[in-house]
């Protein structure tokens, strides 16, 4: 449609032009799904009078450019870092300080305002490897309430065959659950009730005698899995190997949903669909900046009840918490919002990695307040306690 | 076939929509206008996202307003199948067109010819938004309770805009309509559909603009409580509530105050409290908006 519209594109100076290719690649490096056509309607709004007031501009580009409510939410942040020419060093220190920012945690790291695509994130770990690393496992023990900017390298810890072996259990996992929908749907193909109306209808060449029946059947959905990482500090031995299982559980489920938390909770299915797992690794590594600091399940619990829930909980679903309760919040806050979460949906799963340790016992406070609201608490510490996890599964 | 209309020649400026919107009694925000002007230029269709209860709705009556066109509207539902949304053939008239016609001794070839005809043929509303004569208003409502499928076959429709109809042969639009798709985001909806269109993200109004929501829609309410009311919602807003009143609720409850014939909240703090049965539609938020609260949001805001 948009391509029958002629504009005069050669009105707009070919500076602008290269400007605005320069704005869409930026969007697109913050994860924005900008295309060519839209692009293109881009140029076609630069061509308008209206364009050259900024605000009008702005609220056109913003129509256009947004497909989700986040990318609404962080478009006039980048906006004014591109076209007003802030620096990204300014607006990183934006997003630590204003309140809204800090508020509403789902909010990703500031903006990445700068020409690369892939060359970015690397500058941006290197940036933070000297203390992140060292920092994410100094503070095993005691969690800050502050979130360490540093980024840790998520990249370099695990070892390729461990990589494999995770990514090749999720894809199982996932090929497990994809058997037994088969199986149903065969099943169904008979119907159990007789549709009178659809058969009627279908019977309509045949003068109205019932030749061919129509059956109602059920329609079942697939189990969707929603899983909700702990990035803090006292996880971060953890951390990376998780972080490749959620990349294959989210490639390979036919519906699931990947967050990562520690003291704000981040939205990272859509940077886990990557093919490429190192990239994909390598922006979640970004996203999951705060790594080393504090945990605050409960507050990053309420974020997800209060704007993720509804949307992506379906009445068949398992919400799959991978934490260690070392929670430096409220015991009672994460009580009541995994109270909230227990009537939204099917399933809770707890793994907790410590479990896999001798003389375990979920004594922190967090943990204990979170256990009477979980159906599965199962230990995650390596391979095969997940792997244990398939029969489990299977029988949602 | 008739030419299609060139919708082009009919395009309003961005001012003129909203000045225009300002006529037809729809309180606007700064960028509403923008959005629907560029739908024209662009001709791409509008996803409007938000809370339950924002008044996603509306913006699609105040554009079919604004280009005096028709409002046509399909509510999407799970299991929601092309014979509800596109067309459907009426077969009890078929069945009884049959019928009739073999005790007239008609064959069977000249029956099967009349009875997939026009005259068995019932609209459905995306049959009917690209039938009309002048372009209207369809509004997708929710579309993200529709399943997967039928999202596919809508993005399918929203590009080609013709349909085919394997008895008929294919149906192609006469007019493109204006499509407003709207989306409370139970379930994610595609990434190819949400390229597809332009976005906006629809919030709770700011006070102002709720005070002159009231303003326009409640007759015999004055000003001061207008604003007042707002305040007061935007206060309740801000707790932690699980179902948050919408632009409806306040409606409801201004139209209520005004009714009992208040004229300042201060006045009458109980009634106050007892009227928010208006906004507060559960037990828990009930409970959790005791007297005390209401008391003090009261005192924050009036």
């Amino acid at each position: 449609m948009s391509a029958t519209v002629a504009h005069d594109y050669e009105s707009v100076g070919l500076l602008m032009r290269r400007k605005l290719a320069g704005f869409a690649r930026t969007l697109r490096d913050n994860g924005f799904k900008v295309g060519l056509a839209e692009t293109r309607d881009g140029l076609a709004i630069l061509t308008l009078p209206a364009a050259r007031r900024p605000e009008a501009l702005r609220a056109a580009l913003r129509s256009l450019f947004c497909a989700t409510r986040s990318d609404w939410e962080r478009f006039d942040e980048i906006f004014d870092a591109f076209w007003r020419g802030r620096g990204r060093r300014q607006v990183r220190t934006l997003v630590g300080s204003t309140p809204q920012a800090s508020a509403s945690s789902r909010s990703l790291p500031g903006p990445e305002v700068g020409p690369g695509s892939t060359g970015l994130p690397d500058h941006a770990q290197r940036h933070g490897d000297g203390c992140g690393r060292g920092d994410g496992r100094g503070r095993r023990e005691g969690a800050s309430h502050f979130d360490n900017l540093a980024s840790v390298d998520l990249r370099h810890i695990v070892d390729p065959v461990d990589v494999a072996q995770a990514n090749a259990l999720a894809s199982r996992l996932a090929r497990v659950m994809r058997a037994r929908l088969v199986r149903r749907d065969q099943i169904r193909r008979h119907g159990r009730r007789l549709d009178l109306r659809r058969t009627i209808h279908r019977n309509v060449s045949h003068g109205g005698t019932p030749v061919e029946l129509a059956w109602r059947r059920r329609k079942i959905k697939p189990l969707r899995l929603v899983v909700l990482l702990d990035a803090s500090g006292s996880m971060s031995l953890y951390t990376s190997f998780f972080v490749r299982f959620l990349h294959g559980v989210v490639g390979a489920f036919h519906e699931a949903e990947a967050f990562v938390f520690h003291t704000r909770l981040a939205h990272v299915s859509a940077s886990l669909r990557d093919r490429d797992v190192t990239r994909a690794v390598d922006r979640l590594s970004l996203m999951a900046q705060g790594i080393g600091g504090g945990t605050r399940i409960g507050e990053s619990l309420a974020t997800f009840n209060q704007w993720h829930a509804r949307r992506v909980i379906n009445t068949r679903t398992a919400v799959m918490i991978v934490s260690d309760g070392y929670d430096t919040g409220e015991p009672k806050r994460l009580a009541s919002e995994m109270r909230r979460l227990r009537r939204r949906c099917s399933r809770i799963i707890w793994l907790n990695p410590l479990i896999g340790w001798r003389d375990y016992s979920p004594r922190a406070r967090g943990m204990q307040a979170a256990l009477p609201y979980v159906d599965l608490f199962a230990p995650a510490h390596n391979l095969e306690s997940l792997a244990a996890l398939e029969p489990y599964l299977a029988k949602i | 076939m008739r030419l299609l209309r060139d919708r082009r020649t009919m395009t309003l400026s961005r001012d003129d929509i909203s000045d225009r919107l300002a006529t037809v009694g729809y309180v606007a925000d700064r960028d509403i206008a923008t959005a629907l002007w560029l739908m024209d230029y662009l001709k791409r269709p509008l996803l409007l996202e938000g809370e339950a209860g924002v008044g996603k709705t509306e913006v699609a009556k105040a554009l079919a307003a604004v280009h005096d066109a028709e409002l046509i509207r399909l509510q999407c539902y799970e299991g929601l199948d092309q014979n509800a949304a596109l067309y459907e053939w009426n077969y009890q008239r078929q069945l009884l067109a049959i019928k009739t016609r073999e005790g007239m001794g008609e064959d069977a070839s000249a029956i099967e010819e009349h009875i997939f005809s026009e005259r068995y043929l019932l609209e459905r509303p995306l049959l009917a938004a690209i039938r009309r004569l002048d372009p209207p208003v369809l509004l997708i409502d929710e579309v993200d309770r529709a399943d997967e499928e039928f999202e596919a076959f809508l993005l399918e429709l929203l590009s080609d805009f013709q349909v085919s109809i394997p008895e008929l042969g294919t149906v192609k639009a006469t007019s493109i309509p204006r499509v407003v798709l709207t989306s409370n985001g139970t379930r994610e909806i595609s990434d190819a559909l949400r390229r597809r269109c332009l976005y906006h993200y629809v919030d709770f109004p700011d006070v102002d603009r709720e005070a002159k929501i009231i303003l326009v829609r409640t007759p015999g309410i004055d000003n001061a409580l207008a604003l007042q009311t707002a305040r007061m919602v935007a206060a309740i807003r801000k707790e932690d509530l699980r179902k948050v009143p919408g632009v409806a609720e306040t409606l409801d409850w201004a139209a209520t105050l005004a009714g009992l014939d208040i004229h300042d909240l201060r006045a009458a703090p109980e009634v106050v409290h007892e009227t928010m049965i208006c906004l507060l539609k559960t037990h828990e938020d009930r409970a959790r908006l005791s007297r005390e609260v209401s008391d003090r949001l009261l005192g924050k805001v009036a």
